[in-house]
């Protein structure tokens, strides 16, 4: 009889929701009652919503179970473990029969993904078994030259992960074509799009498939160093970049004369991000890696020409060199079967906001916005009515309903006024108030402009300030033409993408959104409900009991009534703050 | 703009003696090195939980970068602290998906009950209050992160409760 393997998810989402416990509980349990069975680690699988999840494979097959707490734990370590009986409830996905979430799986193609959650991360060994290292080798010994590594990431159609969707290859190209004593490549790790989160789960989850395709990257354009940029908050991400950068190099998959390559010679390190969303621009983060503020400067000169330290430099994101070994190893061809004609290969998407299963998928391009949030997601948390789905972050925009049939693709993203971005995805029902996002990244984007130039640092400030007022119920007639004015010129007028960009927000809410937008300046009316001051609080005679609560907890004393006695608020004293409303306990505060 | 968020240097009435000799190390190891301004920082920040005049005096004299570049640096980055912080750190996130989730629930609920405004920091010196955009982990949305400990799905006095618990550690 083989030995089982016990396997535990320790992603920083799983140690969120209590992996860590568990891990430590079955670790307990099983020097207390000597049992035999292998425990394992690994990081994410993408079944966030499932945290914290537990494996269980034995010589039957794979049960994964999901939302295990340290009793459940126990349960199915008696149950599963010591007699061989698994718990069938609990388990979330499994090829053995069918499951309420293997719809989840079912369409994903796991490329950039292939090691999250299967491996664990902090071993090299584990990364070898699953082909690791193999496309380097494979480069090695085939004396695969470095325009035909080039000629594959053309053939592949693999493009940026990190927003831009620029082709890989071309950039690599350009890189290789500028001579130098030194060149550098950057991983951009700096996932500053709030609400995206396939970064960090695959420097989690697999933080060697990220180095090795840097290794390739270095082959390609001949560079001598290379830099991760990683967020601060990321933490574990970088605690097993550490580890992994260490191991590549004992193993010799860095150093000098790589795996027998006369000459190529390569080492790397990573670098902390202090905190500033503009330096995942390349310049700005070129700029930060150099020690300075992280403001971008103009192009050309790009990168490839004069980057770090004004030497030829690459930056590619973290999802984009995930990709690469196993385009090395299985082919271009191979990959390029994968999505639409000019958006080859798969993406990853982060689905959060109010979605079922809010996780990480991978999918083939060109699957529609509505699978991706209904088959996968599992469709809208309380089954609310689906009404706009945000990609692309900051620089993106709500893409409504009504368009949710459109293929993901590069160039339909963009079409509908958003962008395709890093793969954030995050879902708003009824109860999402459209003016309230617009403004909610425009206060982020007004926060984080870097000051250089005058439309973004001054227009983002006058647009936040017009939707401030909008949702406070002072909008006025003609704000509608400010914004849109205000937007047409910070697009035209900014130096850098974040500038460019800011106003994609606005703009897609006004243009499928643009009732709601006269609701709250004409109506003063909030259709949400979201916007306080929008709001008349009044009491449900039906349900008031009389409990005087709502009249102690107004901070402008305009509740009266007496005890055991239905309530009255004085609309003119009410200044909407809505404390009766969270404080009542019979649901008797009506709002409109 | 960045400059916003500068926060006035408050004057400590009672001022805690610096060891600053603690930096000597920090500035042996990047002294000379290029790039070396923002893990100097880092660094000192990692000392003393911010950033405090005198740091930036003994790494100009320590190492030759100019006063105003740090400053510069310092102000530009949301990470550099200039005043000091409470023992705690506790991190809302208002990144998109928190956003959507109600995070502004949990932020007027720990103002309420610390009596402080984003930010600042608790008369007893325990719990700095701060936001921040998306720690990652938007799948359990809205998220606090109080030290290495980071929480998810919480509500208003689910994330009290929390907070008070760290407290009634530190008062025994
Ligand atoms: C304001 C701004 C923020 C950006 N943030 C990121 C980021 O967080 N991560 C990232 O990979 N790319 C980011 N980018 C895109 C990068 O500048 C760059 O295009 C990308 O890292 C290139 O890698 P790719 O070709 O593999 O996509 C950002 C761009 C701008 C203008
Ligand atoms: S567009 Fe905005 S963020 Fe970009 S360089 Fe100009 S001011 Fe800075
Ligand atoms: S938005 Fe809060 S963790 Fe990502």
């Amino acid at each position: 009889m083989t030995q089982a393997k016990v396997i535990v998810g320790l992603g920083s989402c799983g140690v969120a929701a209590g992996a860590k416990k568990v891990y430590d509980k079955i670790a307990a349990l099983q020097v207390a009652e000597k049992l035999d069975f292998e425990l394992k680690k690994t990081s994410c699988i993408g079944m966030c919503y499932r945290e914290p999840l537990v494996e269980i494979i034995d010589e039957s097959g794979s049960y994964l179970y999901g939302d295990i707490d340290e009793n459940k734990a126990v349960e199915l370590i008696n149950q599963h473990i010591s007699q061989h009986n698994p718990i069938k409830d609990y388990v979330v996905h499994t090829d053995l029969f069918e499951t309420v979430d293997n719809s989840y799986t079912d369409d994903q193609v796991k490329i950039a993904l292939r090691n999250c959650g299967y491996i664990d991360p902090e071993s090299i060994d584990e990364y070898e078994e699953r082909n690791g290292y193999r496309a380097i080798k494979k480069i090695a010994g085939s004396a695969m030259s470095r325009l035909d590594v080039i000629q594959s990431m053309l053939e592949s159609g693999l493009r940026g992960r990190g927003g831009g969707g620029f082709p890989t290859g071309l950039k690599w190209k350009f890189a290789n074509n500028n001579k130098a004593d030194e060149k550098y490549i950057i991983c951009n790790a700096d996932e500053g799009d709030p609400g995206a989160f396939m970064d960090r789960s695959v420097l989690e989850g697999d933080p060697h498939s990220v180095v090795e395709g840097m290794i390739i990257g270095a082959y390609a354009i001949e560079a001598t160093g290379g830099v991760i940029y990683c967020r601060a908050e990321y933490p574990l991400a970088i605690k097993r970049l550490e580890i992994a950068i260490k191991q590549a190099r004992e193993r010799g998959y860095l150093g000098k004369n790589i795996l027998g390559i006369q000459g190529f010679n390569f080492d790397m390190y990573i670098k902390e991000g202090a905190g500033a969303f503009v330096c995942g621009e390349e310049t700005a983060l070129i700029a930060s890696v150099e020690g300075q503020r992280g403001m971008p400067r103009k192009r050309p000169p790009f990168p490839a020409a004069s980057g770090l330290w004004k030497k030829p430099t690459n930056i590619n994101n973290v999802e984009t060199y995930a990709n690469i070994p196993w385009i090395i190893i299985n082919g271009a061809k191979e990959y390029a079967k994968y999505g639409t004609e000019k958006s080859k290969g798969t993406k990853v998407f982060a689905l959060a906001g109010k979605i079922k299963r809010s996780g990480l998928v991978e999918v083939p391009m060109g699957m529609s916005i509505r699978d991706v949030i209904f088959k996968l997601g599992g469709g809208i948390q309380n089954d609310k009515r689906f009404k706009a789905v945000q990609m692309g972050g900051p620089s993106g925009g709500c893409i409504p309903e009504h368009l949710a049939d459109i293929p993901i693709d590069y160039d339909s993203v963009n079409s509908t006024g958003a962008i395709m971005g890093s793969g954030g995805m995050v879902v708003m029902d009824e109860t999402t108030c459209m003016i309230d996002v617009a403004k909610f990244f425009l206060d982020f984007t007004q926060k984080e402009s870097c000051g250089k130039c005058t439309f973004c640092r001054v227009g983002t400030k006058r647009m936040l300030e017009i939707l401030t007022r909008i949702t406070e119920g002072e909008g006025q007639e003609g704000d509608i033409e400010m914004l849109e004015d205000l937007s047409y010129q910070i697009k035209e007028s900014s130096l850098c993408g974040l500038g460019q960009t800011a106003p994609n927000p606005v703009l897609t809410t006004l243009k499928y959104f643009r009732d709601e937008y006269e609701a709250h300046i004409i109506d003063k009316k909030c259709p949400a409900k979201v916007c306080k001051p929008l709001l008349t609080y009044t009491v449900d005679p039906e349900k008031c009991t009389g409990c005087t609560v709502c009249a102690k907890n107004c901070p402008s004393n305009c509740i009266d009534g007496a005890r055991k006695e239905v309530h009255f608020i004085n609309q003119e004293a009410c200044i909407q703050c809505g404390a009766c409303y969270s404080k009542c306990k019979f649901d008797a505060i009506l709002v409109n | 703009m960045r400059i916003a968020r500068i926060r006035k240097e408050t004057t400590v009435t009672e001022q805690v003696p610096i060891d600053l000799s603690l930096m000597d190390p920090l500035i042996e190891k990047y002294k000379g090195k290029k790039g070396n301004m923002i893990p100097l920082l880092q660094g000192t920040q990692e000392l003393y939980g911010y950033i405090p005049r005198e740091a930036f005096h003994k790494l100009a004299d320590g190492t030759g970068l100019k006063l105003s570049d740090m400053y510069g640096v310092a102000t530009f980055y949301a990470q550099f602290r200039l005043n000091p912080v409470g023992k705690h750190i506790i991190k809302i996130c208002h990144g998109t998906a928190c956003h959507v989730q109600n995070a502004n629930e949990l932020s007027e609920a720990l103002e309420e009950a610390l009596k402080i405004k984003d930010g600042e920091t608790t008369e007893d010196g325990l719990f700095t209050l701060e936001s921040v955009a998306c720690l990652g982990c938007c799948s359990l949305a809205p998220v606090m992160m109080i030290g290495d400990n980071t929480s998810g799905k919480l509500t208003g006095p689910q994330a009290v409760k929390i907070v008070k618990n760290i407290r009634i550690a530190e008062n025994n």
